[in-house]
């Protein structure tokens, strides 16, 4: 382990290539270039390629293209691009192509304020793309977690054949901090097949959550595509096939979410007031809880490390007992709808900014202390 | 390992799958299909080393016939795909098939990046100058005047040229022939197919379900006849006025050249960062 001084968006970077992400396709944007810009240094050093795109919808294209060529494949944006990238991230979804897309989140809606803060497209992660989809999301809010999240990220992608989206946002992108990377993490392989081509079915899982992807090139010679599909890949309209689909991708994230659902408890047990933040406004709720702890207040903090899926269960049973439960996050209301869905609303007390400014802890204790 | 049969005499197709396809009876884009068969056959590529990748529209409907890694993706992205697809995996033959609609309205973007990089896939345009699967409206390819479900008082946009648009964005090889020049398009396929850079193919074919019908220019086989007697060979139209190219469809290669293919040079790109990694630099 080295110490170094280092940005949320390069220890993003970092924990890509050790998760083994060997392609990244992109297009410049703010607050998320360093990501390319490292990335094109340093993937060609270990081989891998790196590509800048003509926009968005093309970078996630040639994203998805790589990985079914077989290299572990990402993008970063932020909210313009991530919303043009909807369409293929369903795409993704679909076909059930594993990749990774980083979103920085700064202040929309639109071009909204480039160099600002937002934790605006929480919603958008997971209902961005038409269509009912699984989608996993996750919200680091250190760069050390930036870097987790990161190999998370792949791993989780690449195991269940599935997009992952990490949302970052503007803060932890860009806030340099003191970190010790990990020499090595635990990298997970997407599950391969040893069978030989004539009995390989890209859509069949067996007794298993995910069935094995076979890259192109190497005999199996399978189709891909958005239109429902059976077992073979091939385009279906029957009702029992598409069933099947529906069932398998749903239950793929739903009977793993022991292994998907990534959170911190502080302190939960016996709170009377519960605190649920995550990425850049958890360290200002991490500030305000330690602060209403000195003022003898029984204060619980969860950390969400994982949004999509959302920990209902983790979260209904840390809130039980509690008078109230304080949502910050730099937007008008979008995680705490999931909340409020768990624990009922007239438990939650919202505290919101989308104009930019991070949330300070004060605001979060005025929260905390309100009768 | 060739399957042959009657019906497959090239054994390149997808056996007991997906059949009969999802083209209107008389449709110029199964023509292509064979001639893309042949043209692989010809060349004698091993089918696990060519992939197929395709948009949207009865043309993106093509890979999931043909035994080779095929892939269907989104309307007008099948260049950004197989772009990602080519760069992991340099060694594999990459053919994009699409549309007019798709490879040039809302894929013009990427079709002019793709040429301007030379990355070294090879596109098939199949321009039927309408969007077909979706009812007949117009395409950037709709001639003007033309009556389409969307321009009921006739077109008044003019069309892409394809071949000068691929030319002046930087492909390396581009040729144009009809569905009825059936030979002609094996021949050209194949020399798009054997180029290193960007290569594209304008397959000009004809929608008789709705172009033909909305400008009564008659069924499949007239408009097949159209095809025979509208188009002439470039080295002839070099030497025509104009106004007397006007309606014709100028087929042959326009384009073949010799100019840095972008995968290649990325390679040279990993060994610099390689070397300078290593010298510490």
């Amino acid at each position: 382990m080295t110490v170094r001084l280092m940005q949320g968006n390069l220890a993003c970077v970092e924990g890509a290539l050790a998760a083994g992400c060997r392609f990244y396709a992109g297009y410049p944007i703010t607050p998320s270039s360093e990501v390319a810009e490292r990335l094109s240094r340093r993937l060609p050093e270990l081989g891998g390629k790196f590509i800048q795109m003509e926009d968005e919808i093309a970078s996630i294209a040639a994203v998805i293209g790589a990985s079914v060529g077989g290299l572990k494949a990402m993008t970063a944006t932020s909210g313009p691009g991530f919303s043009l990238m909807q369409e293929n991230i369903g795409y993704a979804a679909m076909a059930e192509i594993p990749c990774v897309i980083v979103n920085v989140q700064r202040t929309g809606p639109s071009t909204g304020l480039p160099t600002s803060p937002a934790q605006g497209d929480m919603m958008q992660a997971r209902w961005g793309t038409h269509g009912d989809h699984p989608i996993i999301a996750l919200t680091p809010s250190s760069v050390r977690e930036a870097f987790d999240l990161t190999v998370k990220a792949f791993n989780l992608s690449e195991l269940y054949r599935t997009p992952v989206l990490l949302m970052m946002d503007e803060v932890i992108g860009h806030m340099r901090e003191k970190v010790e990377l990990p020499a090595q993490v635990e990298v997970v392989q997407r599950p391969t097949t040893d069978v030989p081509p004539e009995w390989y079915y890209p859509y069949e899982a067996g007794g298993a959550d995910v069935p094995p992807l076979a890259p192109f090139g190497k005999g199996f010679r399978y189709h891909i595509t958005g239109l429902f599909h059976d077992r073979a890949g091939f385009p279906t309209e029957r009702l029992d096939e598409i069933g099947l689909w529906i069932k398998r991708v749903n239950a793929k994230i739903e009977r793993n979410l022991d292994h998907i659902l990534l959170y911190q408890l502080d302190a939960v047990e016996g709170a009377r007031t519960l605190v649920v933040a995550y990425g850049g406004t958890a360290r200002s709720a991490r500030h305000a809880v330690a602060l209403a702890r000195a003022r003898r207040y029984k204060v619980g903090f969860v950390n969400l490390q994982t949004i999509w899926p959302f920990p209902a269960d983790m979260l209904a049973s840390a809130a039980q007992g509690v008078r109230a439960v304080v949502v910050p996050e730099m937007n008008l209301g979008q995680v705490a709808l999931e909340v409020e869905r768990v624990v009922g609303r007239h438990k939650v007390r919202r505290v919101n900014r989308a104009d930019g400014q991070m949330i300070a802890p004060d605001e979060i204790l005025a929260a905390i202390e309100e009768r | 390992m060739k399957q042959e049969s009657p019906v497959d005499p090239y054994g390149y197709l997808r056996p007991k799958k997906k059949f009969p396809n999802v083209w209107c009876a008389g449709c110029g884009i199964g023509i292509v299909l064979g001639a893309i068969i042949r043209a692989v056959d010809r060349i004698g590529w091993d089918r696990d080393d060519v992939a197929m990748v395709s948009g949207i529209g009865c043309s993106g409907r093509m890979p999931v016939y043909v035994d080779f890694n095929t892939m269907h993706t989104t309307h007008g992205r099948a260049l950004a795909f197989a772009t990602g697809l080519k760069l992991a995996r340099p060694e594999m033959h990459v053919i994009v098939v699409m549309g007019d609609g798709d490879a040039l309205a809302i894929g013009g973007n990427h079709f002019i990046h793709a040429a301007r990089r030379n990355i070294g896939l090879t596109a098939i345009i199949i321009n039927n100058a309408i969007y077909g699967m979706t009812g007949g409206q117009y395409s950037p390819t709709t001639p003007e005047n033309m009556v389409t479900t969307t321009d009921p008082y006739g077109h008044i946009e003019p069309p892409f040229p394809v071949p000068a648009l691929a030319e002046a964005a930087g492909a390396s090889f581009v040729a144009r022939s009809t569905v009825y020049h059936a030979r002609e398009l094996d021949h050209l396929i194949e020399l798009a197919l054997a180029k290193k850079g960007f290569s594209v193919v304008e397959a000009v074919s004809y929608c008789h379900t709705t172009f033909g019908r909305l400008n009564r220019l008659g069924g499949a086989v007239e408009m097949m006849r159209r095809l025979k007697d509208d188009a002439i060979p470039v080295e002839r139209a070099k030497g025509m006025p104009p106004e007397q190219l006007e309606g014709k469809i100028v087929r042959g290669v326009f384009v073949d050249r010799d100019t840095p293919e972008f995968t290649e040079r990325y390679q040279k790109v990993i060994a610099m960062a390689q070397a300078q990694a290593k010298g510490g630099a």
